[in-house]
C-alpha cells in the first residue's frame, strides 16, 4: 500500500516537471504582461509603438519605441545578409563537399563559435573589428550598425549552418541517385534537387538566426555606438530593444513609468521572439509529414 | 553556358572559400585571447581581488562568483530538466499537451537572456523579495538552462533500449522502479553531458544577471544565498566599458579565464560523450 501511494507521489512530481517548461513560458509572459501593463495604461500605445523620440530622462520623458525597434531590425537585417550566404555556403560545402576528416575539423570549428559567450565577442567586436571598420570606411568611429551586423551575423552562424546541415542530412538519398544517375554533376544535383528539397530547413533556419540576432544583447549593447536615434544609414551608431533594457535598467527608479517602460520593451521582445520561433518550429515540422 | 564541370569547380572553389572565411575568424580570435591574456595568468591573478579601481589585481570573486551562481543553475535545472525529460520520454503518450510542452521547450530556447534577465527582477528580485542575490540570479538561469537539460536527457533516455524496459516489467517491476533501477542509470552520461553543456552557456552568461546576481565590486566574498556576488562575464563587461583606462592586460586576462572555464566544460563534455559511447553495451 506504501509503496503504491509512493508510486503515485512520484508520478505526480513527474508530470508536473514535464509542466515546467509551459509553466515558465506563462509566467514570463504574465509577469513581462504584468509589468508593462503599468507603462502601457498611462500612455497612449501607438503614440510609443510609432513614437519617433525615445527620451526616458527628459522632462517630460517621451518613450517611443520607433528608434528602437527600427534600430533592432536594421542590425537583424544586415546580420542575415551577413550570416545567410556565407552560413548556406559552409553548410553545403561541410555535408555535400568536403572530405570526410575535414568535416570534422571544420563542424568542430563552428561549433566552438556557439561555445564563445557573446561578452566575449562583445570585447573582440570593440577592440578589433570596430577599429578596423573604422578605417576601412574612413569613419571617426567604429561602433555602428554594421559592426552589430557582422559581429551578430557571425554570431548567427552555428545556428544557421547546423540547421541547414541537418536539413540538408534528411533529404532522401535517393533523390540525389536519381539526379547523379539522369547525368547531372554533383553541382546541378545539389542547386536543382537537394536545395529545393532542404527549403523548409534553410527557411527554418534563417528564421531561428533572426530570433538569434533579434534577442542578442551584451555583443551588441557593446559595438553598436548606442544612440537612440531613427537610422538612415548603416553606418551609423544604434540602439536595439535589447541593448536599451540592458544599458536603462540598473539605473533606473524601480517603480517609476521608465521602468515599466523597459518591461514594455521586453514583452515586444518576448512576442516578437515567440512569433518567429513558432512559425519556424512548425516549418520544421511540417516538413518530416 | 559554359561547361558544367568547370562550373562545379569554381562554386566548390567558392563554397570552400566562404567556409574558411567563417572559421579563420574562430581561429583568430582564440589566438587574439591566447596571446594577450597568457601574460596576465599569475597566482595573484586569479585569487587576489580587483585593486585600484580594478586596474590592478585579480579577479578572484569573479571566479567564484561564477563558480557560487553556475552550481546554483545546477541545483534547480538538473532535477527539474530530468524529471521533465522522463515524464516526456517514459510517461506521456502523443497528445496536444505532449506537443504544447515540445513547443514550449522550443520557445523556451528562444527567448532572449535579456528577457529572462527581465523575469529574474520581476519574479524573484521582486515579487518574492529575493532581492538581487546568487538565488535570484541562479533561478534566472536554471529557466534558461532547462530547454537544453530537458533535450539533452530526452535523447538520452529515448537511446536506452526499449528491451530493457520490457524485461524489468516482466521481473514485476512498476513504472518508477524501472525508470529509476534500469533507464535513468543507462542514460546517465548522456543527461551528464547534456547538463555540462547548457551550464558552459550559464556561466557565460551577462544579461540575464546584470539585474538577479551580478555586483560591480564587492569587498569581500558572498557570505550566504541572499548576497550579490561579482561574476566573471559582467566583471568583462565592467572592465570593457564601465571603468576607464583598465590594462588591456587585465582585460585580457579577465577574458581567457572566462573562455578557459567554458571551454573545459565543452571539452569534458565532448570527452565523456565520445568515452561513453565507445563503451555502450548495447
Amino acid at each position: 500500500m506504501q509503496k503504491r501511494y509512493f508510486e503515485k507521489l512520484v508520478e505526480a512530481a513527474v508530470f508536473l516537471s514535464g509542466l515546467t517548461a509551459v509553466l515558465f513560458v506563462i509566467l514570463i509572459f504574465v509577469f513581462l504582461f504584468r509589468e508593462s501593463a503599468v507603462f502601457f495604461s498611462r500612455v497612449n500605445i501607438f503614440a510609443v509603438l510609432g513614437g519617433r523620440n525615445w527620451y526616458p530622462l527628459s522632462e517630460p520623458p517621451q518613450f517611443g519605441f520607433l528608434p528602437l525597434l527600427l534600430g533592432s531590425l536594421w542590425v537583424t537585417f544586415g546580420a542575415v545578409v551577413v550570416a545567410l550566404p556565407f552560413g548556406l555556403a559552409a553548410a553545403i560545402y561541410i555535408s555535400e563537399v568536403a572530405p570526410a576528416r575535414l568535416k570534422d575539423i571544420l563542424k568542430t570549428g563552428i561549433e566552438l563559435l556557439a561555445a564563445i559567450p557573446s561578452i566575449v565577442l562583445g570585447f573582440i567586436g570593440i577592440v578589433v573589428l570596430a577599429p578596423w571598420l573604422k578605417n576601412l570606411f574612413n569613419l571617426p568611429c567604429g561602433l555602428m550598425a554594421l559592426t552589430g551586423s557582422i559581429l551578430l551575423g557571425f554570431m548567427a552562424m552555428p545556428t544557421i549552418v547546423s540547421i541547414i546541415e541537418d536539413s540538408i542530412a534528411s533529404v532522401p538519398r535517393s533523390y540525389k541517385e536519381g539526379a547523379l544517375a539522369l547525368g547531372a554533376t554533383h553541382w546541378q544535383t545539389i542547386r536543382r534537387v537537394i536545395l529545393p528539397a532542404a527549403l523548409p530547413g534553410i527557411i527554418a533556419a534563417v528564421m531561428l538566426g533572426i530570433g538569434r540576432v533579434i534577442g542578442e544583447t551584451m555583443a551588441v549593447l557593446m559595438v553598436t555606438g548606442n544612440a537612440a536615434i531613427i537610422p538612415t544609414s548603416i553606418l551609423q551608431p544604434v540602439r536595439t530593444l535589447t541593448a536599451t533594457v540592458a544599458a536603462e535598467m540598473g539605473e533606473v527608479v524601480r517603480g517609476s513609468l521608465h521602468y515599466y517602460a523597459l518591461f514594455g520593451i521586453g514583452l515586444v521582445l518576448f512576442v516578437i521572439t515567440f512569433v518567429i520561433n513558432l512559425v519556424a518550429d512548425l516549418v520544421l515540422h511540417r516538413k518530416r509529414v | 553556358m559554359g561547361n558544367p564541370k568547370i562550373i562545379q569547380k569554381i562554386v566548390f572553389f567558392l563554397l570552400a572559400a566562404a567556409t574558411v572565411a567563417i572559421i579563420i575568424p574562430v581561429a583568430l580570435i582564440f589566438i587574439i585571447i591566447l596571446v594577450n591574456g597568457l601574460p596576465a595568468l599569475t597566482p595573484e591573478f586569479l585569487f587576489a581581488a580587483p585593486r585600484s579601481g580594478m586596474k590592478a589585481g585579480g579577479i578572484f570573486p569573479a571566479l567564484v562568483g561564477t563558480i557560487y551562481l553556475t552550481l546554483g543553475t545546477m541545483l534547480f535545472s538538473l532535477p527539474l530538466g530530468v524529471l521533465a525529460a522522463v515524464y516526456l520520454t517514459e510517461y506521456a503518450k502523443e497528445s496536444w499537451l505532449t506537443r504544447v510542452i515540445e513547443v514550449a521547450i522550443v520557445n523556451l530556447a528562444g527567448v532572449p537572456s535579456i528577457v529572462y534577465g527581465l523575469f529574474g527582477l520581476g519574479a524573484f528580485v521582486m515579487f518574492l523579495n529575493l532581492g538581487a542575490s546568487i538565488l535570484a540570479g541562479s533561478l534566472t538561469l536554471a529557466i534558461m538552462t532547462l530547454p537544453v537539460i530537458i533535450t539533452a536527457s530526452r535523447e538520452a533516455l529515448t537511446a536506452v533500449p526499449k528491451s530493457f524496459r520490457e524485461v524489468s516489467y516482466s521481473l514485476g517491476a512498476s513504472r518508477w522502479q524501472t525508470v529509476w533501477k534500469v533507464v535513468l542509470p543507462n542514460a546517465v552520461p548522456g543527461i551528464i553531458t547534456g547538463t555540462i553543456l547548457g551550464l558552459s552557456r550559464a556561466a557565460g552568461e551577462t544579461a540575464p544577471i546584470l539585474f538577479t546576481a551580478a555586483a560591480f565590486y564587492l569587498p569581500k566574498l558572498p557570505q550566504s544565498v541572499f548576497d550579490q556576488v561579482m561574476a566573471l562575464p559582467y566583471h568583462i563587461y565592467v572592465l570593457s566599458t564601465q571603468v576607464p583606462n583598465v590594462p588591456v592586460k587585465i582585460q585580457y586576462g579577465t577574458i581567457l579565464v572566462l573562455v578557459m572555464l567554458v571551454f573545459i566544460m565543452n571539452i569534458t563534455a565532448a570527452v565523456l560523450r565520445a568515452r561513453f559511447r565507445k563503451r555502450k553495451l548495447w
